[in-house]
């Protein structure tokens, strides 16, 4: 059984972001790209499954445009997965057009059981791709889990909600399963894994072959702002009970926030 | 005329204030307002106080745990036959789940998150969100999408009272009948009895500075005098001394409390990312050249362990007169 997982490559979280001139977009000049920090739990787990004997092999999926998107996708090599698929696409396609792309790819694969993503990306914090492609391909998910066990005919998954609830899923049959921080501890590269990635040929696709287009978009972001510019902070001084005592009288008093 | 379709999230018989902030949202668009409630007891749910048109249930015990199959069905095909110009829902994990799967099926866009609302008596909406965890945000544009599902934060939107009371028909959505395929073994309950730090108006947050683990006994005594959920850096998680499901920031939770305090966090990018839309923030550091700082409405240049004591017995003498 092959495991298939999707990732997004993702502006790096030290970026600091600047907006294009005419405000329709960020300005990714000089932006280090990196792999979706939730992708990793996702590559990690299903190499942990291939390790355990639950899968034969791991692919690995992305959408995006191709010259920068294999950088991830070598990433995930490194890491350990055996083989990678990138389908070209425009930057700004949204998680409709993406889910619908990667669904395609992943049925022209033939038998397909779990499939594995981030929970979101931390680029627009979506929260879609993974649920999309459960419904493309009509299969269940699961999202936000942070414990997975892969039984001979289901899947227990545990996903984490509000207030530190915990709801405990059993899949059956074939699912997508979006990987929150917590499912394990994504392993670094190593050298020789980098050295074996760099020679694998990555798979490539057009939007075309996997049934998806540009006409598949259904939203678009426009009209960026960056946030406005904060007052100056007001520094308290004196000792601590000083501070203290004409901090919560301006949080009652000027903030009226307590 | 075009439909808003609120999707009404409630508990003890009451909705949530999420939902109370959409239905005002709703009634203040003049559209024809239809109310969308799964589980017991969403029968008895005051629907025509707060103006509702038409109300669709599915009042049973199968909707009392999340099922992500049964819901996506359920709602999906309601949707599809309605067709309403407008979905609206809270931005929970519950609609962060099921609202994508029923776009998907129903060939229409989703936003999550979204902080801004206006929705015209044409049914057109302008929505914005943040992007990359708040370090800008940006309009969302829907695209050939004749119905517009909006995901909305929490306390982004303010609650108006119904000018006038209606008396909604009542319809009984069924589950679909199909072998679901995902089974829900469990539920266990979060112990804390706190807000999840997404919903909750108040925050208190501790980063490297506190030193160690045991030390964030000092933050919860604090939260406890304001009702506060108790949050921490990257760092500190990493570290192991809480649990992940306690981070903010861009890689954690995205937070937009009336009061957030920052204890010992220095202020990397990604924290500030994920608490900037916060509005008034307090840093205390010992460092003043914190980067925290630049964010911060009230900042104090201290020993984390002399003031927070301080700040818990000054909070305790303003909350009990």
């Amino acid at each position: 059984m092959k495991i298939f997982v999707c990732i997004k490559q993702v502006p790096d979280t030290e970026t600091k972001i600047k907006l294009k001139p005419d405000a329709s977009g960020v300005d990714f000049t000089g932006v280090k790209f990196v792999m979706n920090p939730y992708d990793e739990f996702a590559v990690e787990e299903a190499i942990k499954l291939r390790e355990g004997g639950k899968a034969t092999s791991v692919v690995v999926f992305s959408v995006g445009p191709k010259a920068r998107v294999v950088e991830a996708l070598r990433t995930a090599l490194a890491m350990g997965a055996d083989d990678a698929v990138v389908i070209d696409a425009p930057e700004d396609l949204d998680s409709a057009a993406v889910a619908k792309a990667l669904a395609g790819a992943i049925k022209a694969e033939g038998d397909f059981r779990y499939i594995l993503t981030g929970k979101l990306a931390i680029d627009d914090n979506a929260s879609a791709v993974s649920q999309m492609i459960a419904e493309y391909l009509n299969i269940p998910q699961a999202t936000v889990v942070s414990k997975l066990e892969i039984g001979d005919t289901s899947a227990v998954a545990e996903r984490e909600v509000e207030g530190g609830t915990r709801e405990v899923l059993e899949l059956r049959g074939p699912a997508v399963i979006a990987a929150n921080k917590g499912l394990n501890m994504p392993r670094y590269a190593s050298l020789p894994g980098i050295m074996k990635a760099k020679k694998k040929v990555i798979k490539e696709l057009t939007l075309d072959a996997v049934g998806a287009s540009a006409g598949d978009v259904r939203v678009k972001y426009k009209a960026f702002q960056l946030p406005a510019e904060k007052p100056p902070v007001k520094m308290l001084g004196g000792d601590a009970g000083a501070q203290a005592h004409e901090l919560a009288t301006l949080l009652r008093n000027e903030a009226k926030v307590i | 005329m075009a439909n808003v379709l609120v999707f009404t999230e409630f508990a003890d018989g009451k909705f949530k204030k999420g939902a109370l902030e959409l239905l005002s949202a709703a009634r203040k668009s003049g559209l024809k307002i239809q109310a969308l409630a799964l589980g017991s007891g969403a029968k008895s749910l005051p629907f025509g106080a707060e103006g509702v048109d038409e109300v669709f249930v599915a009042d049973g015990a199968q909707f009392d745990k999340y099922n992500p199959e049964l819901f996506s069905e359920t709602v999906s095909s309601l949707l599809a036959a309605q067709k309403p110009a407008v979905v609206l829902a809270s931005s929970t994990m519950l609609a962060r789940d099921l609202f994508p799967r029923v776009a998907a099926h129903m060939g229409v866009g989703v936003s999550s998150d979204c902080t801004e609302l206006e929705i015209s008596a044409d049914g057109n909406v302008k929505a914005r969100r943040p992007m990359y965890a708040g370090k800008c945000t940006a309009e969302v544009s829907f695209e050939n999408s004749p119905t517009k599902i909006v995901l909305m934060r929490p306390n982004q939107l303010t609650v108006v009272a119904a000018s006038a009371a209606k008396s909604p028909s009542v319809t009984d959505v069924a589950a679909p009948a199909k072998d679901l395929h995902t089974i829900i073994k469990e539920v266990v309950k979060g112990t804390s009895g706190k807000l999840d730090l997404t919903e909750a108006n108040i925050i208190v947050s501790g980063g490297r500075g506190m030193k160690e683990a045991a030390n964030f006994k000092m933050l919860e005594e604090l939260a406890d005098v304001l009702g506060a959920t108790v949050g921490a850096s990257r760092a500190v998680v990493d570290a192991g001394w809480v649990p992940h499901t306690m981070q903010v920031g861009q890689t954690g939770k995205t937070v937009a409390p009336t009061l957030y305090i920052a204890a010992g966090i220095s202020g990397a990018i990604q924290h500030l990312a994920g608490m900037s839309g916060s509005k008034v923030i307090v840093a205390i550091n010992k460092d003043p050249n914190a980067p925290i700082f630049q964010k911060a409405t009230y900042g104090i240049v201290g020993d984390v362990f002399e003031v927070v004591p301080k700040l818990t017995e000054e909070f305790k003498k303003l909350i009990h007169h």
